[in-house]
C-alpha cells in the first residue's frame, strides 16, 4: 500500500516536471495562488470579486446551452424561449439560471465596486485595475442590454427601441447612427440578429479579456485591504513575504468557497422559488411577444439600469434636444473612471476618513438607490406639484435633486476629500 | 456598513408594496389535480375555439394526472395528435375581421397579467351597450372579447354609484358555483403558463438541502485552515 | 480542491509572519475534511450536469415529430415501392411480388447476415426469411448502414446493375448493395443489414411505423 502510494506520488512529480519544462505550470500556480500573498484582514466585502468571477463562468456555461436551442429571428425568438422552457429537458432550469445570473451579476458587481470605493482600492498604484474594472462594468452593461432583446417580448422590444433611439439624439449624425445600429427603420429582425451576435460572441470575448487584465494588474500590485495599508512595505527579512500577507491558496480559496456556497444558496432560492422576483428579474410584460404597433403602458428598464434611466428622465431637454439627458446618463456611468484622480485624501480607507467624506458617500448611496427606485416607476408616481411649480411631477423633481447629488459627489470630490479631517493610518493592518 | 446592507435588502419590499394592485386573490391550488383537469376541459371547450396556446403540448396534461388515452378521447380536436401543441384552426385574419383584434395566444397569459387579474377578468364582464360586442369588463376597459360564459354566469351590470357589479339575470350557475368554475380555469391557466413550476419547486428543496450540507462542510474546512492565521 | 504541500517554507510559531505551519494532527484533520467536502461537491456537480447534458437529448418537440406515423399501403401495386417519412428519415414500404419473395432465400450464400443474427437491425418479429410481418410487404428504413446515405431502389433484375443483380437497393455513395429485404451483400462497405423499424398493422391497408407489433402468441 505505502509503496503504491509512493509510486503514484513519484509518477505525479515526474509528470509535473515534464509539463514544467514545457509550460510554466508550477511557477504560475505559485505566482497566482500558493505564493500570492493577500492581506490577512479581508472582510465580508472581499467576497464579491470571486463571486463575480463565478457568475461569469455560470453565465457563459448556461449561455452556451441556451444558444443550442434559441433562434435569433423575430419570427421564432419568443417561441424558441418558450420551447426551451417547456420542451427542452432541463431547459427551464438553465434559462432561469441565466436570467437570474444576469441580475445577480449586477448585484455582485455593484457590491464589488462599492468595496473599491469605500476602501480606496482605486488609488495609486491600482488605477489601472480600477480602469479595467470600469471597462468590465461598461461591457457588462452592453452585454445585458443586448441580451435583454433576445427573448423578444414587449419589454425587450421597447427597451431596445428606446435605447437605440437615444443614439438618434446625438447632434448631426443621430438619425443615421440610429438606423445603422438597428439595421432598419425600427427595431426589427435585423436588430435582433446583430444583438445576438454581440451578446453571444463579441462582448463575451471582450469581457473575458478585460477580466484577465484586471486580474493580471491586481496580482502585479497586490490586493488592497480594509485598512488601505500597503502590506508590501513591511516584509519579513528572511523570506521577503509581507508580514501581514497570507498565501491566497489555501487560505482565501477555502474562505471564498464559503462565500460561494452562501451565494449559491441565495441563487438557488431565487432560481427555484422566485425566478421572476416579483417582476424585477423577469418582467411581466416580457411574456407578451414583441409587437411593434403597441407600446406597453408602463415601460421601465430592468432594475440594474434604473438609476441611469432616472438620470436620463430627470434632465430636461435643452433647445428641444434630448441629448443633454442622454449625455448625462452616459456621464453618470463613465464618471467612475475618474475616481483615482479626483480623490485627494491622504488616506484610502473609509476607516480613517472624516465625517465630510462619509456624509457625501452616504448621500451618493442614497441618491443611487432613490434614483434606482424612481426608474422602475412612472414619473407621475407621487402626483404633481401645485401651480407655483408649473405642475411638475413630484417624482421628477425628486429625481433632479438626487441627480444633482449624484454628480456633486464626483464633482466636489477634489475639494471635500482634501479638506476632510482624517485619522492617522496604522503601520500594519488591524483585525 | 451592516445598516446599509439591511437597507439594500429591504428596499425591494417597498417597491413590491407600491406596485401591487388591489385585486382579489385567486383561490387556486396548483396541487389540486381534479381542479386542474376541470379547468383544462373548460379551456379546451371554451377558449381554444378562438385562442391558441401554441407553446402547450396536449401530452403535457399528463402532468395534471390525465393519461394520453384520456387526453386523446376527451380533449383532442379531430386530426390532432397528443404530441401536438394547442394551436387554433381559426385564421388570424378572419379573427381580426370578426373581433377587431386577433385573439392573443394564451399559453403564458397569466405570467403577463397575473392569476388575480385573470380571475377578476373572467368574473368582471358586464352589459354595456356603448361597446361593439355589448360587453365591457371592470379590469379591461372596452374589451373586444364578448362574455363567452354569460350563459353560466348570467348578466351583470355596473352600478355607477357604488362601482360594484350587480347580477341582473342569473345564469345556469349560482355565483359561488361560477366563482369555483372560474377558479378551476384560472388554476389551469397558471399551470399552462409554466407546467414545470411545481416540479421546479420540489427540486429546489433538495438543492437547498444539499447546499446546506455543503455549507457546513466548507465552513469546517475554512475554520480548520484558518487556525494557522495569527 | 487539492491542497498544496507548501509546508516546507511555512514559518514556525515564533516567526513574525501572519501564518504558521500546522501540526501533523491538524494536517490530517484537514485532509479528511477536504476529501469529504470534495466528494460532496463532486456529487453536486454531477447532479448539476444532469439538466445540461439532458438538454441535448431530443426535446418534446422532436419526440412529438418522431411519433408513430400511419401509412396507407392500399395504393402500392405489387412490385412497387413507396417512401414515407418517420423521424425525418425515409421509410420504404415495398410490395414484393411472389417472384421477388421466392428469390430471397436463393441468394443467402452471397449475404453477410442472411439469417438476421444481428438483432439490432430488426424487431424480433421480423427475424425471418423475408424480414417482415406480411411476407409481401417489406418495411425498411432507407438509410445505408455504412455512412448514412439513402440507397436507390433498383427493384428490377439485371439492368445497369449487371447480370447477377436479383433486385434490391444500391447505395450511390460507396456502392453498398442490399437485396429486396434490405440484407447486405458480401463485399459491401456497409457492415450490417438495413434497419427494419418497429411497425404494426391497424388493418389490412394501414401500417403504423414506430409502434411495436403485438407479440404473436
Amino acid at each position: 500500500m505505502a509503496d503504491q502510494k509512493q509510486n503514484i506520488n513519484a509518477a505525479t512529480t515526474d509528470l509535473i516536471g515534464w509539463v514544467d519544462r514545457r509550460f510554466p505550470l508550477t511557477s504560475t500556480v505559485k505566482a497566482h495562488l500558493t505564493e500570492y500573498y493577500a492581506p490577512k484582514n479581508f472582510n465580508f466585502w472581499y467576497f464579491f470579486g470571486a463571486l463575480a468571477m463565478m457568475v461569469l463562468v455560470m453565465q457563459v456555461l448556461t449561455g452556451i446551452f441556451l444558444t443550442m436551442h434559441y433562434k435569433p429571428s423575430a419570427a421564432e425568438a419568443f417561441a424558441s424561449v418558450e420551447y426551451i422552457m417547456r420542451d427542452v429537458f432541463g431547459g427551464n432550469i438553465i434559462r432561469y439560471m441565466h436570467s437570474t445570473g444576469a441580475s445577480m451579476f449586477f448585484l455582485v458587481v455593484y457590491l464589488h465596486m462599492f468595496r473599491g470605493i469605500i476602501y480606496g482600492s482605486y488609488r495609486a498604484p491600482r488605477e489601472l485595475i480600477w480602469l479595467f474594472g470600469v471597462g468590465i462594468f461598461l461591457t457588462l452593461m452592453g452585454e445585458a442590454f443586448f441580451g435583454y432583446l433576445l427573448p423578444w417580448g414587449q419589454m425587450s422590444y421597447w427597451g431596445a427601441q428606446v435605447i437605440t433611439s437615444l443614439f438618434g439624439t446625438v447632434p448631426f449624425i443621430g438619425p443615421d447612427l440610429m438606423e445603422w445600429l438597428r439595421g432598419d427603420y425600427l427595431t426589427s429582425d435585423a436588430t435582433l440578429n446583430r444583438f445576438f451576435a454581440f451578446h453571444v460572441i463579441a462582448l463575451p470575448m471582450v469581457l473575458l479579456g478585460l477580466v484577465m487584465v484586471h486580474l493580471v494588474a491586481l496580482h502585479e500590485v497586490g490586493s488592497n485591504n480594509p485598512d488601505g495599508v500597503e502590506i508590501k512595505e513591511k516584509k519579513d527579512k528572511k523570506t521577503g513575504i509581507p508580514l501581514d500577507g497570507i498565501p491566497f491558496h489555501p487560505y482565501y480559496t477555502v474562505k471564498d468557497t464559503v462565500g460561494i456556497v452562501v451565494f449559491l444558496i441565495v441563487f438557488a432560492a431565487i432560481v427555484f422559488f422566485a425566478p421572476e422576483m416579483g417582476g424585477y428579474f423577469l418582467e411581466h410584460n416580457n411574456f407578451i411577444p414583441a409587437n411593434p404597433l403597441v407600446t406597453p403602458e408602463h415601460i421601465a428598464p430592468v432594475w440594474y439600469f434604473t438609476p441611469y434611466y432616472s438620470i436620463l428622465r430627470a434632465v430636461p431637454p435643452v433647445l428641444n434636444s434630448q441629448f443633454p439627458g442622454v449625455a448625462a446618463m452616459g456621464l453618470s456611468v463613465m464618471v467612475f473612471a475618474l475616481l483615482p484622480w479626483i480623490d485627494k485624501s491622504p488616506v484610502k480607507s473609509i476607516r480613517y476618513r472624516g465625517k465630510l467624506y462619509k456624509g457625501w458617500l452616504a448621500a451618493f448611496v442614497v441618491s443611487f438607490l432613490v434614483l434606482g427606485y424612481l426608474g422602475t416607476e412612472p414619473s407621475n408616481l407621487w402626483g404633481q406639484l401645485g401651480e407655483w411649480a408649473g405642475g411638475a411631477d413630484r417624482a421628477t423633481v425628486v429625481a433632479r435633486i438626487f441627480t444633482a447629488i449624484y454628480f456633486l459627489f464626483f464633482l466636489l470630490m477634489p475639494w471635500y476629500t482634501a479638506r476632510d479631517k482624517t485619522k492617522p493610518v496604522p503601520e500594519r493592518v488591524t483585525k | 456598513m451592516k445598516k446599509l446592507l439591511i437597507i439594500i435588502a429591504l428596499l425591494p419590499m417597498f417597491t413590491f408594496a407600491n406596485t401591487a394592485e388591489k385585486l382579489e386573490s385567486a383561490p387556486i391550488d396548483p396541487s389540486d389535480k381534479a381542479s386542474l383537469q376541470r379547468g383544462a376541459r373548460t379551456f379546451v371547450n371554451n377558449c381554444l375555439n378562438c385562442h391558441s396556446a401554441n407553446y402547450m403540448r396536449y401530452n403535457r396534461l399528463v402532468d395534471i394526472g390525465l393519461t394520453e388515452k384520456e387526453i386523446e378521447e376527451n380533449l383532442l380536436f379531430a386530426g390532432k395528435k397528443v404530441g401536438d401543441t394547442m394551436s387554433v384552426a381559426m385564421n388570424p385574419k378572419d379573427a381580426k375581421k370578426w373581433f377587431g383584434v386577433t385573439p392573443p395566444d394564451l399559453t403564458v397569459e397569466t405570467r403577463a397579467r397575473g392569476v388575480d387579474w385573470f380571475y377578476a377578468y373572467m368574473r368582471g364582464f358586464y352589459k354595456d351597450e356603448s361597446t361593439a360586442s355589448g360587453w365591457n369588463n371592470v379590469v379591461f376597459d372596452k374589451v373586444a372579447m364578448p362574455h363567452v360564459l354569460y350563459q353560466l354566469q348570467g348578466e351583470q351590470v355596473l352600478n355607477h354609484e357604488t362601482h360594484a357589479l350587480e347580477l341582473v339575470k342569473p345564469g345556469k350557475l349560482n355565483p359561488e358555483e361560477y366563482n369555483a368554475f372560474v377558479a378551476d380555469l384560472t388554476n389551469y391557466m397558471a399551470f399552462m403558463a409554466e407546467p414545470a413550476k411545481q416540479q421546479r419547486k420540489s427540486l429546489g428543496i433538495w438543492v437547498l438541502l444539499f447546499l446546506g450540507v455543503l455549507l457546513v462542510l466548507v465552513k469546517k474546512v475554512k475554520a480548520a485552515y484558518w487556525k494557522d492565521i495569527k | 480542491m487539492s491542497v498544496s504541500d507548501a509546508g516546507k517554507d511555512k514559518p514556525s510559531k515564533n516567526s513574525e509572519l501572519s501564518f504558521q505551519e500546522p501540526s501533523q494532527v491538524d494536517k490530517e484533520k484537514r485532509q479528511f475534511l477536504v476529501t469529504a467536502t470534495a466528494a460532496v461537491a463532486a456529487a453536486g456537480a454531477t447532479a448539476t450536469a444532469v439538466p445540461f447534458v439532458g438538454s441535448m437529448l431530443p426535446s418534446e418537440r422532436a419526440k412529438a415529430a418522431g411519433a408513430p406515423v400511419e401509412i396507407d399501403i392500399s395504393d402500392i401495386a405489387p412490385g412497387e415501392i413507396k417512401t414515407a417519412e418517420w423521424r425525418g428519415q425515409p421509410v420504404w414500404i415495398i410490395n414484393r411480388t411472389e417472384e421477388m419473395t421466392a428469390e430471397l432465400p436463393k441468394h443467402n450464400g452471397r449475404l453477410s447476415d442472411p439469417m438476421c443474427e444481428i438483432t439490432s437491425q430488426q424487431p424480433a418479429y421480423c427475424k425471418n426469411a423475408d424480414r417482415s410481418i406480411k411476407p409481401n410487404i417489406g418495411v425498411i428504413v432507407g438509410i445505408c448502414t455504412h455512412l448514412g446515405c439513402s440507397p436507390s431502389a433498383k427493384l428490377e433484375k439485371g439492368g445497369d446493375m449487371g447480370e447477377n443483380w436479383t433486385g434490391g437497393f444500391y447505395c450511390p455513395c460507396h456502392g453498398s448493395k442490399f437485396d429486396l429485404a434490405g440484407r447486405v451483400f458480401k463485399g459491401s462497405p456497409a457492415p450490417t443489414n438495413l434497419v427494419v423499424p418497429p411497425h404494426s398493422y391497424i388493418d389490412d391497408n394501414t401500417l403504423v411505423v414506430g409502434i411495436e407489433a403485438e407479440m404473436e402468441a
